[in-house]
């Protein structure tokens, strides 16, 4: 059992919790929605929200109500709330419980988010395989809206807020929040040129705010308890509040384990998460989905915050901790990750969808021992002609693997390379060409 | 046609949306769950109800891996292989599929059963090794697990170690009478 007090899986933590509205009003649900709408003037909403410092838990880490506040002030058309559930990041899978098991907690902070940006309508952009989770999510609107918390006069207040769930169709790139917003006006996933930002130029060219499930899950807990309980949690001021970290690899007990941000990756690892599978020691971990570079155990214990897994050379992006035990093949473990992004690069920028191809090609023929030393500057060169140049940022994160796989264990790449030319010394093409 | 199958369902979808088109991926499943693929002959019926050219509903169709544009096996098994799925063991999970049912990846059994495809990661990276058979998630994947899905999807269709709502670690069970 931890020792850390959990927030957003408190409720789902009890026995026989089945998230449906009964048992969600129970433990206090919709009590938030309750103390604001109609009563609180929206702006102060956002205010609290900026005195929480939540920081949204998409990746990116934006602090959430900042990014309402960009919201334009005078503007008379519609808004739109996008709550992302798209959580396709490799080694993530904490939204999709926080959906299962706990829709209604999703849905109170998307209602508290509509209210303080003033949206009528807000739409749950869901992955497409999570068929079950869309399923959950649907029957609790149904269950909110007959008890009247949706739709188009909540809580007798005369507000409106309609909330839909809407199916992506399998694409990494749509929780990109640009890509977002294109794939559902039912077009490809392509992501936009930035500026001009969703804030103003969002949903239908509208104003919109693209939250992460678990970002607006801590919406009730903030209004319920309070901003100044919030920002006293894990490292204030700049990382506050708790986290669901995914711990996954080879690990004894992989799973979802919320913690305070500013816990170590020892702790996390060897306490949470039970330590290794086999006792081998670690060789490798990666701090925050399959975009973070890689790490090695030199930094066990480092913080588990924005600013200390930066400053350590990574990020804690989506909260997914894949730990990688001692002879694990690194220049495997990189191409894998290469697959992945070349397998998911939109195609929209030349130097991500050629790039991609090209780093993949040249991974391939390193790991199947046809490499050759000029390769390594090839992939280097490739990474550096990659990030910045992008539309999106999946540029900068498709590189990490290989940069920092490279950093960290070039000498496994260099001893692959020195067999593939031993035993091209006895290839019978090389001999032939001999003089 | 879809439009006479499905009415109530149609308006339903199109009443979320203040643009039609947002409509399409919702029509294209509803097209897909008929059918159990995307055929040419509904995508050109979803052009005309969303007053767009068929070229555009292709363009959308073929961008998303998870509409089919050809038929796949009654029972689409779908193994993830990213990294940390790999890591504990997708790629010999793939190979009892080759071993069981003589297929790989991309490939249908002859008796049109199932088929494999092998995809990115599907937000199971704890529960790993999983796989994906049509909307059900299997997770924690043994051969002797392995080996009962495949019997029992022959057999009834679906199988019952299929995930529920998902928690991982799982929670302490309710106290009996509680
Ligand atoms: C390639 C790429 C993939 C992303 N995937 C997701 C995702 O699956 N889920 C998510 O919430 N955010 C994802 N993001 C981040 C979103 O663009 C966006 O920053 C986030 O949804 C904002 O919500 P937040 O401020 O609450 O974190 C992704 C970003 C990029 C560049
Ligand atoms: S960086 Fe890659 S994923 Fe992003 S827009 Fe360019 S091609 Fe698409
Ligand atoms: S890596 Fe396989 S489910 Fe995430």
């Amino acid at each position: 059992m931890s020792k850390h007090e959990p927030v957003l899986l408190k409720n789902m933590l009890q026995p026989g919790y089945t998230g449906s509205l009964a048992d969600y009003e129970k433990t206090g649900g919709y009590q938030a929605l309750r103390k604001v709408v109609g009563k609180v003037p929206p702006t102060d909403v956002t205010g609290t929200v900026m005195k929480s410092g939540l920081r949204g838990r998409g990746g990116a880490g934006f602090p959430t109500g900042v990014k309402w506040g960009f919201l334009p002030k005078d503007y008379q058309g519609p808004r739109y709330l996008c709550c992302n559930a798209d959580e396709s990041e490799p080694g993530t899978f904490k939204d999709r419980q926080l959906i299962e098991r706990d829709p209604h907690q999703i849905l109170e902070g998307i209602l508290l988010a509509c209210y303080a940006i003033g949206a009528e309508s807000a739409y749950i952009y869901i992955r497409g395989e999570f068929v079950l989770g869309a399923k959950i999510l649907e029957a609790a609107i149904a269950e909110a809206r007959t008890a009247g918390y949706i739709g188009t006069n909540i809580l007798s207040t005369g507000i409106t807020a309609n909330v839909w769930v809407h199916r992506g169709a399998g694409a990494y790139i749509c929780g990109e929040e640009t890509a977002l917003l294109e794939s559902l006006e039912g077009k490809r996933g392509l992501p936009r040129v930035k500026p001009p930002f969703p804030a103003t130029h969002g949903l239908y060219n509208k104003p919109t705010v693209v939250n992460n499930v678990e970002t607006l899950a801590n919406l009730p807990h903030i209004i319920s308890r309070g901003p100044e309980w919030f920002a006293s949690i894990g490292s204030p001021p700049k990382s506050t509040g708790t986290r669901i970290f995914c711990v996954s690899g080879h690990v004894k007990r992989p799973g979802n384990y919320e913690v305070p941000m500013g816990v170590t990756f020892r702790e996390l690892i060897y306490e949470e998460a039970g330590g290794m599978r086999s006792n081998k020691p670690i060789k490798a971990f990666i701090p925050g989905g399959a975009s973070a570079p890689f790490l090695t155990p030199d930094s066990l214990d480092v913080k588990l915050d924005f600013e200390s897994v930066a400053a350590a050379g990574s990020m804690l992006g989506s909260g997914g901790v894949t730990v990688m035990e001692e002879g694990t093949d690194m220049v495997w473990a990189a191409l894998r990750l290469m697959e992945f992004f070349y397998h998911e690069s939109c195609g929209k920028c030349s130097p991500c969808r050629e790039g991609s191809s090209w780093l993949v090609q040249t991974m391939r023929r390193i790991v199947a021992k046809r490499g050759r030393m000029e390769d390594l500057e090839t992939l280097v060169d490739l990474c550096k002609n990659i990030a910045g140049r992008t539309v999106c940022a999946f540029g900068d994160a498709e590189i990490s693997p290989i940069m920092s796989t490279l950093k960290h264990w070039r000498p496994e790449y260099v001893k692959m390379i020195h067999e593939a030319e031993a035993a091209n010394l006895i290839h019978p093409k090389r001999i032939m060409a001999q003089p | 046609m879809l439009k006479e199958k499905y009415k109530d369902e149609i308006d339903s979808i199109l009443s979320r949306y203040p643009v039609k088109r947002s409509a399409l991926i919702p029509l294209l499943y509803l097209a897909q769950q008929d059918e159990g693929y995307v055929s040419e002959a509904a995508m050109k019926e979803i052009a005309q109800i969303l007053r767009l050219t068929p070229p555009q509903v292709y363009e959308t169709a073929t961008f998303y891996t998870m509409l089919n544009l050809k038929r796949v096996g009654k029972f689409h098994l779908q193994i993830c292989k990213s990294l940390m799925c790999a890591l504990v063991g997708s790629d010999t999970v793939i190979g009892w599929v080759k071993t069981k049912l003589g297929i790989g990846p991309g490939e249908t059994t002859a008796d049109g059963l199932f088929t494999l495809t092998a995809v990115e990661c599907l937000a199971a990276c704890g529960t790993a090794p999983m796989m994906q058979v049509n909307e059900d998630y299997y997770e924690r994947l043994t051969e002797e697990k392995f080996d009962r899905i495949l019997a029992d999807l022959k057999k009834d269709g679906t199988c019952s170690l299929k995930t529920g709502p998902f928690m991982w670690p799982e929670p302490a069970p309710a106290k009996p009478g509680a």
